[in-house]
């Protein structure tokens, strides 16, 4: 959130994901790659509001990563679409690379164990139902269904 | 002897099979590619070459990259 992004800016991406991650320990994650030239992510974030709002109190957290190369085109973003999630700034697209990323957006669906349990590339409005229900399969601490 | 080409072959084998990995756009740096500064070329010259297009050939554009979408398909 706003008040955490000169904090973040000092340390690496991959650390400041891993003190997000540390702090949602036990906790459903939604890890999403965004930018802000990205369309479909522009869509995605009301619905990970929505979703963030509604799931937050039963252990669920989305944690969002920009991918912007220019951190003022990431602010400019974030002021047109507040978030109540944290987000990480990767410019140099480490975590991309490491989480190999084939499409934006991407994201990831972690369980309470930490295991990544789905990947999901670019965000489509008709599959929003489909990534509830993943979501909530898991802060039930269910095995997701293998057909999807 | 012998161990001096084998150890040439694999250095050079192992040089080609790597040698393009890093290259290419990776779908997080499209951004950069849709920059203005990033078109082949710019200018008059392109404006002659696509009146000429669009007259003769009755097809025009395409000739810059978009941006955005989500670049997996």
């Amino acid at each position: 959130m706003s008040l955490d992004i000169s904090a973040q800016q000092q340390l690496s991406s991959e650390k400041s994901l891993e003190t997000e991650l540390a702090k949602h320990k036990g906790k459903v994650i939604y890890l999403d790659f965004w930018a802000s030239w990205c369309g479909p992510c522009r869509k995605s974030f009301p619905w990970m509001n929505q979703v963030q709002n509604k799931y937050a109190e039963q252990g669920f957290t989305v944690i969002s990563i920009n991918l912007d190369t220019e951190f003022e085109l990431a602010q400019k973003f974030l002021k047109q679409n507040p978030v109540n999630f944290p987000v990480v700034y990767d410019p140099e697209g480490l975590l991309a690379k490491k989480y190999e990323i084939l499409g934006m957006p991407s994201s990831f669906l972690i369980g309470k164990d930490g295991q990544v349990k789905r990947a999901h590339v670019g965000f489509f409005t008709k599959n929003q139902p489909t990534y509830e229900h993943e979501i909530k399969t898991l802060i039930e601490n269910k095995a997701l269904s293998t057909v999807h | 002897m012998k161990n001096k080409v084998k150890l040439t072959l694999l250095l050079t084998t192992s040089l080609v099979a790597s040698g393009c990995t890093s290259l290419g756009v990776q779908p997080w740096e499209r951004d950069l590619l849709a920059k203005k500064e990033m078109a082949l070329s710019n200018g008059i010259d392109d404006s002659l070459d696509d009146h000429i297009y669009f007259s003769k050939e009755a097809s025009s554009g395409g000739r810059s990259f978009g941006g955005g979408g989500c670049g997996c398909n």
